[in-house]
């Protein structure tokens, strides 16, 4: 098995969101991680799903995908030629003593603080699924106490864009 | 009225018709998804100030229906009132799942749109059935519901159920309305969606607000369907390498599925086979989509199958699929499922291609333009000489046809044997009547012992198996085919889920034929039992035949119907015809029948269709299992 990562272009509507997860369910796959927003057209919401699965199961959920009247368009992004990042916040311990190392692991990564209590810190950090585990690896030794990721957001490398067709223009 | 329509309105069913109506053509060309203008109500009529409810019912008008089934009640009510003035013909029936089937039995018939409406909660929740039927055999429904106003949505307010969220997993699409101003758009996207490419059920779902809200109806909307391109030609070169593979294969088999049906395609059709000589076989839900009587076809293939029709895909190098979707009644165990053929898979629904079985070929588009496109293909290789050489597969299957053909031994108890039954029922009513099925041992006789010859002439729920469709899916294809004899086949167990549809019958004029056939048992349950269960019958008789209750004829009559009885061979002729010669008032015909009598052949569930039993215990022998 190995990871996909699909965007879907759909319409801006409700519910749609609910008719592209529950039919990932009802075929028996799980969503890895699942992001959605609008798109430079207000009417269409892209949606980007990393699913764990074979590819003849996945094209057939692709292939199910496009029946649903709301879904405009599915690409696959290869890795290979594509960008892809999560958001992660997290909140360590970081007291007095810690502080300093916290904050030099923090700049080591390219994160930010955010936020600043006493005793902790809040750290933002974008990146590839990769990083971001590396750098919680790195930050779970002063202590976790919160944090909350993102689905992924991925889009093609090249000046080619998925959203240039005409069914995708604005009205 | 001369503003050009942007986008199909389907069903354009309101056509003027001249006086003297000519024979209707079912087998009509299926509205496609190119720009057409819809050919009903002209001029268009002027936008004018109405409430929600009357946009309703002046878009159902404008859409050309004719007639809608359904119930009224308390969120769907302010459409009732617009509706009492209407030129579309409400029928009120007894039960909304009577409705969703009926809309149903009118779509299958007629080749048009199917309508029901209920109210929110229960009656929505009672068409739940009918759409999934529906959404499984591909059937184009429109189902409206009535939802409780939009401030007390979620609110679990009296009569709320978040039907859209039901039906998300049963329907092609389904709405829910947000304003009046959408009504419009919202109606003419539910009929396009519905009947365009691959049909199937969409549900409108109407808060009570909407419909008493005010607006202005103008007509014809814009569909905004972005996402919505079927696909309805196919790729010229997936038909040329069809074609070339059908002029090498040493043993094709043409598998016909419904859509050859839903296409108009059967002329085309039959056109491909007696160019190729290639046998035919149909699925359950293609009966009547080739000719029983043709020499080519093999007959039904699949559980219930023919021997030949199994046989013949079973063995085939190559299976020709048109708008089938291999279900695993008719594969089997998909494993061991015709090994050596290599496959065409033409369907206008991309998801069904490799699904099931991988497709060496796969052909996207309309059954109607696949098949003439596949003529055209074929004619150029047999220009060029590439004819092969059946002579070998036929002498085959004709063999197996000769040694294994349909048939039934008479009961040895001296009961009446429900296979008699069909097969008179078939020879004295005709190919011309529209027969309609339940779900069970009946339906699968019905299928095997009734020869079908003309398009839209069998109708039965295939996908979902839903008990209870017959008398409701008759209702609708009589009310849709006044001028055709209908004839219902029900079991005593289907028939009592809804048998309550012969009032709606009787009081509105629908003069349907229903045949029970009464074995006083849940028959196919017990015919399982028997083979399966060691014969322990669980919870499988119904009390039908030892107490009579129901009595049939009775209860027929007091729902309005003429009833009969037939016990006897010897009687059923002459019942058949009084039921014939009645055409004034349903008729309802208790044929009482032995419990014992199966459906053969046979490939048990979770099988091989190599392990197709002939009989109880007679396994047919293949050539290659004599040698």
């Amino acid at each position: 098995m190995t990871m996909h990562t699909l965007s879907v272009l759909v319409e801006n509507k409700p519910g749609v969101l609910a008719r592209v997860s529950g039919l990932f369910s009802r075929r028996g796959f799980n969503i890895g991680s699942l992001a959605v927003g609008e798109t430079e057209n207000p009417d269409v919401s892209r949606i980007t799903i990393v699913v764990n699965a074979e590819s003849s199961p996945l094209e057939q959920v692709t292939k199910q995908l496009n029946k649903l009247v709301n879904v405009i368009k599915i690409v696959e992004l290869d890795p290979q030629v594509s960008v892809a990042r999560e958001l992660l916040l997290v909140k360590v311990r970081a007291d007095r003593s810690a502080r300093g190392q916290v904050l030099e692991t923090v700049n080591l990564f390219r994160a930010r603080v955010v936020d600043v209590a006493p005793d902790t810190l809040t750290v933002e950090a974008t990146g590839t699924p990769d990083k971001l585990a590396a750098l919680l690896r790195d930050l779970e030794v002063f202590g976790i106490k919160e944090m909350v990721q993102s689905g992924t957001v991925a889009i093609g490398r090249g000046s080619r864009s998925i959203t240039a067709s005409p069914a995708l223009r604005a009205a | 009225m001369t503003r050009p329509t942007p986008e199909t309105l389907a069903n354009s069913a309101r056509r003027a018709r001249p006086a003297a109506e000519p024979p209707r053509d079912v087998d009509r060309p299926r509205p496609t998804a190119t720009p057409t203008v819809p050919a009903v109500r002209t001029p268009f009529p002027a936008p004018a100030q109405v409430s929600g409810a009357g946009s309703l019912v002046r878009s159902l008008e404008a859409l050309g229906v004719e007639v809608i089934f359904g119930i009224p009640g308390g969120s769907i009510l302010p459409a009732y009132d617009p509706l009492y003035d209407s030129t579309v013909r409400h029928i009120l029936v007894r039960h909304e799942q009577g409705a969703g089937h009926a809309a149903t039995g009118y779509a299958q018939a007629t080749g048009r749109v199917g309508v029901c409406i209920a109210t929110s909660g229960p009656g929505a929740t009672n068409l739940v059935t009918p759409i999934a039927d529906a959404n499984m055999d591909s059937v184009p429904l429109v189902a409206i519901t009535g939802q409780v106003a939009r401030p007390s949505i979620g609110t679990d307010a009296f009569q709320e159920a978040d039907i859209q969220g039901i039906t998300l997993p049963i329907t092609k699409h389904n709405f829910l309305v947000q304003s009046a101003e959408e009504l419009p758009r919202v109606l003419a996207e539910a009929f396009h969606l519905a009947a365009t490419g691959r049909p199937g059920p969409v549900l409108v779902d109407i808060p009570k607000d909407v419909l008493q809200a005010s607006t202005v109806f103008a007509w014809p909307p814009t569909l905004d369907l972005p996402g919505y391109r079927p696909t309805l030609h196919p790729h010229g070169k997936q038909i040329r390498e069809a074609a070339r593979l059908m002029a090498i294969a040493r043993r094709p088999v043409l598998y016909v599925g419904g859509g050859v049906l839903k296409a108009g395609a059967t002329d085309g059709l039959r056109r491909l086979a007696e160019l190729t000589g290639i046998p035919v076989v149909t699925t359950l839900m293609a009966r009547g989509a080739f000719p029983d009587s043709h020499p080519q076809h093999l007959g039904m293939t699949g559980m219930h199958g023919t021997v030949a029709a199994v046989y013949g895909l079973q063995k085939a190098d190559l299976i020709i699929a048109l708008g089938a979707r291999f279900d695993d009644r008719v594969t089997g165990r998909l494993d061991s499922f015709a090994p050596d053929a290599s496959v065409v898979h033409a369907d206008i629904d991309p998801a069904e291609i490799g699904k099931n079985r991988h497709a060496d070929v796969p052909i996207v588009g309309d059954a109607r333009h696949v098949i003439d496109e596949l003529v055209g293909a074929v004619t150029i290789e047999q220009s060029a000489g590439h004819r092969p050489d059946l002579d070998d597969w036929w002498s085959q299957l004709q063999d197996l046809r000769k040694r294994y053909p349909l048939g039934y031994d008479e009961p040895a108890d001296g009961t009446l044997s429900p296979q008699y039954v069909l097969s008179r029922l078939g020879k004295i009513v005709g190919p011309e009547a529209v027969y309609v099925a339940g779900v069970g041992q009946h339906q699968m006789w019905a299928s095997q012992f009734i020869s079908y010859e003309k398009p839209r002439t069998w109708l039965n729920s295939g996908g979902l198996g839903t008990m209870g469709y017959a008398v409701p899916a008759a209702m609708g294809a009589k009310v849709g085919r006044p001028e055709t004899v209908v004839w219902g086949i029900d079991g005593d167990g289907c028939f009592q889920m809804t048998s309550q549809e012969l009032a709606t019958c009787a009081l509105e004029g629908i003069p349907v034929k229903i045949a029970v056939i009464n074995n006083g048992n849940l028959g196919m349950v017990r015919q399982w039992q028997t083979l399966f269960y060691g014969e322990r019958y669980s919870n499988t008789e119904l009390g039908t035949h030892k107490h009579r209750i129901p009595d049939f004829v009775k209860l027929a009559e007091a729902l309005g119907c003429v009833g009969l009885r037939c016990e006897t061979a010897k009687d059923v002729d002459r019942t058949i015809e009084a039921a014939m010669s009645i055409n004034d008032a349903p008729v309802v015909i208790d044929f009482v029948v032995g419990k014992d009598a199966m459906v053969w052949p046979m490939v048990a569930a979770g099988t091989s269709n190599d392990e197709i039993m002939f009989a109880r215990g007679v396994r047919p022998v293949f050539d290659e299992d004599e040698a």
